[in-house]
């Protein structure tokens, strides 16, 4: 999401050592990304100058930063999934033969030689495509390497990654550090992974650097106010109440998904009133697909939905919000809201039809309607420029807190919630989470699936792990731990389990 | 019985290949063409027009310049523009390529009737001077292949040398992998300090200049220096067919077009037989069957790759 015109780095000054790891923190939108961005060429600052290694950097372009040895992994890994990973890492330094073919099996060597150097195992002739996220992490740093990089910019590194897989990328960290003398920055908004990689860690809000900091100085709670320019008070989510009855009852579900693969296999689950289950899994593995069946935006293939004691299996969606769910969608953007729309248009979709909203079926009263919105507007601390204003030119936090008041005031039994706080800052999460937590407490049944495993264990009361469509394990949310969780999150374990 | 021997016989016939050859040609040409914009992710569907107008083109060159030598050089020139113009529209300005598409067919079939009226009158040009045919010597001797091979114009050789000088381009050098990567994934080529828009102007350019010379071949060798109002005929279309049906693999777009011009050339043998109206419409009928195979094999293929790997299922987001 872009916001023209507005001020993205408000006259930062920052330096960063050789030989260091550099944590940069900030909410979303507090400018971390852009800063990078300008350190790899990609946006140009209006004023001001950087400097790389001692040189002035005179004309900001992607080419000038691996010039100067700067490597940027992205967010959103920049690997052509047709190529192999050879093919990927030479891409605009290729080796060729006769002075203009590409010398594939000299890319291959020249990858592989970067793989016993650097200790990071991938097979140069893999497809990327076929190959698993981790992995294709690697080979974007193995790029960077390729083109010589002293200088490593990580954006949001271990967003996709498994709690082993961020542990064996924090291993290469610190290995290419120590043995190679290189620099990394790190961009992440966890607190924890700063305290467990960092030398330094620098904090950023609203544009403005608030503060640099040796990280043995400091720690998760008041980096965590430094974010968001207060203090944040994490454990005050007070569970009360016991589970009740079962609301959401799925049984031996098979869904496709788009291209008509088994997204999900033969699973079955239930919630019960009072409760929140929560679901752990690596993206790809069937989630949102059982999401959008449960909820009626995907036909199953076989097995049955209840929700409330009613067979819904197969419904529309509108039918199944009948009986009485709610949704907050995975994709606020594609599905949570209608971008071109206002605010309040946003709020009533789904209550058009409601008698207090609407005369003899055609007339709205739009009045009551304002009404109504500005209640909402204010009791879920929405922030934009007004409920005329369209929801697209928010800030992701501002629209999801849309969509949830939104699904909350539908007051219903039974919520399906997916990624409630993706790319919403810390304030705005706060806030959510307390939310979800008043709807479980007053006897709502929450089915939540979430990237983020911090806020699965937050919230959750039970936790299941799924792989590839299926449900690999079923814990306490106390009684087992992150790494545990991620073991089961890779794997069909049911053999381990037997033993033990 | 004897009837439908004697049909089988006359379409196995050398002169049958002869035929497919030459009439898949000037579809083949464009189809490489649009093979290049297909890799750099542009759907063209403008092709038809950039061919009627290497065709007018080429005439037009052929008639002022006394010489069909001018007039190829002519069509380049024109095709060059028409990509520059496409390119400027489609990646410049960022408009909707399919929009952009249909307003080059359109204005290409206004503009060369309004001057091919304006110029040669309504019956059209005729006569001008051609591309010249090729003998091959000893090769055409040989039985059948000869037969197939021997006598076409110019043209019909240089697209197979084309196919192969482009399979290298595409897959054997970094810049067809740069094209491939500006299609697929452009942010890949920013990223790395490289400019997917330029690769999208090249293939532009390339695809104008192909399509030109497709219209031109059309033109000037396969009709020898005529030009009819409309007289691409829709080919930019069945090409277009053909670079999907080969997954715009220089090769197997070669092959595809093929398969058109032998379909096209078996609706000439079965004139005698069925009605002209009717053999007309069989090139097109097989690409309709084309495209509805390229669907089934994607279908297919997913279900293959769930087998072969079951990770693949759950989707990579």
């Amino acid at each position: 999401m872009e916001f023209p015109g507005v001020l993205a780095n408000d006259d930062i000054s920052l330096d960063i050592k050789k030989g260091e790891v550099f944590a940069l923190v900030g909410e979303n939108g507090a400018g971390k990304s852009t800063l990078m961005n300008i350190l790899y060429g990609i946006n140009e600052p209006t004023d001001g100058e950087v400097l790389i290694g001692g040189k002035k950097v005179e004309a900001f372009s992607p080419k000038t930063a691996i010039g100067l040895g700067v490597g940027m992994v992205h967010q959103h890994f920049m690997l052509v999934p047709s190529f192999t990973v050879a093919q990927n890492i030479v891409m605009s330094m290729e080796p060729k033969k006769y002075g203009f073919l590409f010398d594939n099996r000299a890319a291959e060597r020249k990858t592989q030689e970067l793989v016993n150097t650097y200790g990071l195992q991938v097979d140069p002739s893999a497809v990327v495509r076929e190959i698993s996220v981790g992995l294709q992490q690697r080979v974007e740093i193995l790029k960077t390497l390729y083109r010589g990089a002293k200088i490593l910019i990580l954006d949001e590194p271990t967003a996709v990654l498994t709690p082993q897989e961020t542990d064996e990328l924090f291993d290469v960290i610190r290995r290419v550090v120590r043995e190679r003398g290189m620099t990394v920055i790190i961009i992440t908004h966890k607190l924890y992974e700063v305290m467990a990689i960092s030398d330094r860690v620098g904090v950023m809000r609203k544009g403005r650097l608030v503060g640099v900091k040796n990280t043995c100085d400091t720690d998760e709670k008041d980096l965590a106010s430094m974010m968001v320019g207060r203090p944040v008070l994490y454990d005050d989510l007070e569970k009360t109440g016991t589970a009740g009855e079962n609301r959401i009852a799925v049984e031996h579900l098979t869904v496709t998904d788009n291209r008509g693969l088994i997204a999900v296999n033969d699973l079955s689950l239930a919630v019960h009133a009072g409760e929140i289950l929560g679901i752990a899994a690596i993206e790809g593995n069937g989630q949102s697909e059982l999401l959008e069946a449960i909820t009626g935006m995907r036909k199953p293939e076989r097995g049955t939905v209840r929700i409330m004691g009613q067979d819904v299996t197969g419904k529309s969606p509108d039918q199944i919000r009948a009986v009485g769910l709610a949704h907050i969608p995975e994709d606020r953007i594609s599905t949570g809201i209608s971008a071109p729309a206002s605010v309040t248009d946003n709020l009533m979709v789904g209550k058009h039809d409601d008698k207090e909203f609407n005369l003899f079926g055609f007339h709205q009263r739009r009045s009551t309607i304002e009404r109504y919105a500005r209640e909402i507007y204010e009791k879920f601390d929405i922030r934009g420029a007004g409920l005329d204003s369209d929801v697209g030119s928010m800030s992701g936090g501002n629209m999801q807190k849309v969509v949830v008041a939104r699904e909350f005031s539908f007051d219903t039994p039974v919520l399906i919630i997916s990624q409630p706080t993706r790319g919403v800052d810390v304030g705005a999460i706060e806030f959510i989470h307390k939310a979800i937590i008043e709807k479980r407490n007053s006897g709502a049944a929450i089915l939540l699936c979430s990237a983020d495993l911090d806020e699965v264990f937050r919230l959750s009361d039970r936790i299941i792990t799924m792989y590839e469509g299926k449900v690999t394990g079923s814990f306490a949310a106390d009684a087992i731990t992150k790494e545990e969780i991620g073991y089961y999150m890779t794997g069909d374990r049911s053999e381990k389990e037997a033993r033990a | 019985m004897n009837e439908f021997s004697e049909l089988l016989k006359s379409i196995l016939s050398p002169g049958t290949f002869n035929e497919m050859l030459r009439r898949a040609t000037p579809v083949a040409i464009a189809a490489l063409g649009g093979a290049l914009t297909e890799h750099a992710g542009i759907m063209n569907i403008g092709m038809d027009g950039m061919i009627l107008m290497g065709a007018f083109f080429g005439v037009l060159g052929s008639f002022l310049f006394s010489s069909a030598w001018a007039g190829l050089a002519f069509a380049i020139l024109i095709g060059v523009l028409v990509g520059l113009f496409y390119a400027l529209f489609v990646i410049k300005f960022r408009s909707d390529e399919f929009i952009i598409g249909c307003a080059l067919n359109t204005f290409a079939l206004g503009l060369t009737s309004y001057m091919s009226r304006a110029i040669f009158g309504t019956s059209g040009a005729k006569g001008y001077p051609s591309l010249p045919d090729l003998h091959l010597g000893v090769i055409g001797k040989i039985p059948f292949f000869g037969g197939v091979i021997d006598g076409h114009s110019l043209f019909v050789y240089v697209a197979v040398l084309l196919v192969v000088i482009l399979w290298v381009f595409v897959y054997k050098t970094p810049a067809g992998f740069h094209l491939r990567a500006a299609g697929e994934k452009p942010e890949t080529l920013r990223t790395a300090g490289l400019s997917p828009d330029r690769m999208k102007w090249i293939a532009s350019v390339l695809c104008g200049v192909l399509c030109s010379i497709a219209g031109a071949h059309l033109s000037l060798g396969y009709l020898n220096g005529t030009f009819a109002e409309n007289m691409s005929n829709s080919r930019g279309f069945v090409a277009f067919a053909c670079v999907i049906f080969g997954g715009a693999n220089p090769i197997k777009t070669y092959l595809a077009s093929l398969m058109f011009g032998f379909f096209d050339a078996i609706g000439l043998r079965l004139q005698g037989t069925i009605s002209s109206d009717l053999t007309g419409i069989i090139p097109y009928a097989i690409t309709v069957i084309m495209m509805v195979y390229v669907v089934i094999r994607s279908n297919r293929r997913k279900k293959h790759a769930q087998k072969r790997d079951p990770k693949a299922a759950g989707g990579a987001a």
